[in-house]
């Protein structure tokens, strides 16, 4: 894994600066125009988030049954992740929305529920941060409750009415909107393999660090 | 005689109105109509909200490497002092 990170980190760097000629091919969409191509980050930046989820769901569950410190560090990095990538989803939504809705921020269940979301992973940091003794399993649960969220997140649009895009949008995609969606995917899927490896080595190094806390304090 | 001299007037009357209605513009605006959101005419062009959102990605990741370059050192550090301390006990 040491010797892919060096170019796994170069060939996610030339994708991200690919990415913005490659969504410029792409094109126009026909009601809303240009502003439709931060479609091309935003759904990208949601299923990073959703798959760091994921990741975090189910090393917490792990880490629960099994107290184990691997699993915990897999689910801390992941955790700090979804706030990442939910923060990008957060951000950009509105923006397409200024213009193709014409307000900025709208409380229906889909924006809601990904805000509550984004939230919930929040609260998962600042546990592990003042929780004190015992932090790692209260923010695991916070991880499993999480992941047991996220479906209802992906699936708002088909449940509530809602003005948000439906999910069938990306199964339908043109030949010529799926290439550079697609592409913008993998490069925040490989992102997130990046950010985690990362991630996931600081937390071992401070764990590293505390067991020489402990050795110095014997 | 009257009458009909009455009738001729009342008609050329009618006449010569007639182009004043035909002439009519909209009616003036007597009041404000508040809305909650601009005109979308009026709305920002889409070429800054779409940089604004780019940017804002590269940024995050920027800020996000940033930061855990400045932990990773922090601990570096701290081993490294612990490190020299050790072998003074």
């Amino acid at each position: 894994m040491k010797k892919a990170f060096g170019p796994l980190a170069a060939l996610v760097g030339v994708m991200f600066v690919a990415a913005p000629f490659v969504v410029a091919n792409a094109p126009y969409e026909s009601t809303m125009g240009l502003v439709q191509k931060i479609f091309y980050f935003h759904v990208p930046s949601w299923f990073a988030m959703f798959t760091a989820i994921g990741i975090c769901g189910v090393a917490s569950l792990y880490h629960l049954f099994k107290n184990s410190p691997k699993a915990d560090r897999l689910a801390e990095a992941a955790g700090e992740l979804a706030v990442l990538f939910g923060l990008m989803g957060l951000v950009t939504g509105p923006l397409w929305g200024r213009k193709s809705w014409g307000v900025w921020w709208q409380w229906d269940a889909k924006l809601t529920i990904a805000l509550l979301l984004e939230m919930t992973f929040i609260s998962g940091i600042l546990v592990r941060k003042y929780g004190g003794p015992g932090s790692d399993k209260l923010a695991a649960a916070v991880g499993i409750f999480g992941l047991a969220v996220t479906p209802f997140v992906y699936e708002a649009v088909n449940i509530w009415r809602t003005i948000h895009p439906l999910t069938s949008v990306v199964p339908t995609l043109s030949a010529a909107m799926a290439g550079p969606f697609w592409f913008c995917v993998s490069a925040f899927m490989l992102l997130l393999v990046v950010l985690l490896t990362l991630r996931v080595n600081l937390g071992a190094r401070q764990a590293a660090l505390d067991e020489l806390y402990l050795a110095q304090e014997d | 005689m009257y009458l009909r001299r009455l009738l001729i007037a009342l008609t050329s009357l009618m006449l010569c109105a007639s182009p004043a209605f035909a002439v009519q513009t909209g009616v003036g605006q007597g009041g404000f109509v508040p809305v909650d959101s601009v005109p979308l005419a009026d709305q920002l062009p889409a070429a800054p909200l779409l940089i604004t959102a780019y940017a804002f990605v590269w940024i995050a990741v920027m800020v996000y490497l940033f930061s855990i370059w400045r932990r990773l050192n922090k601990v570096e550090a701290d081993m490294r002092a612990l490190a020299q301390k050790m072998p003074q006990r």
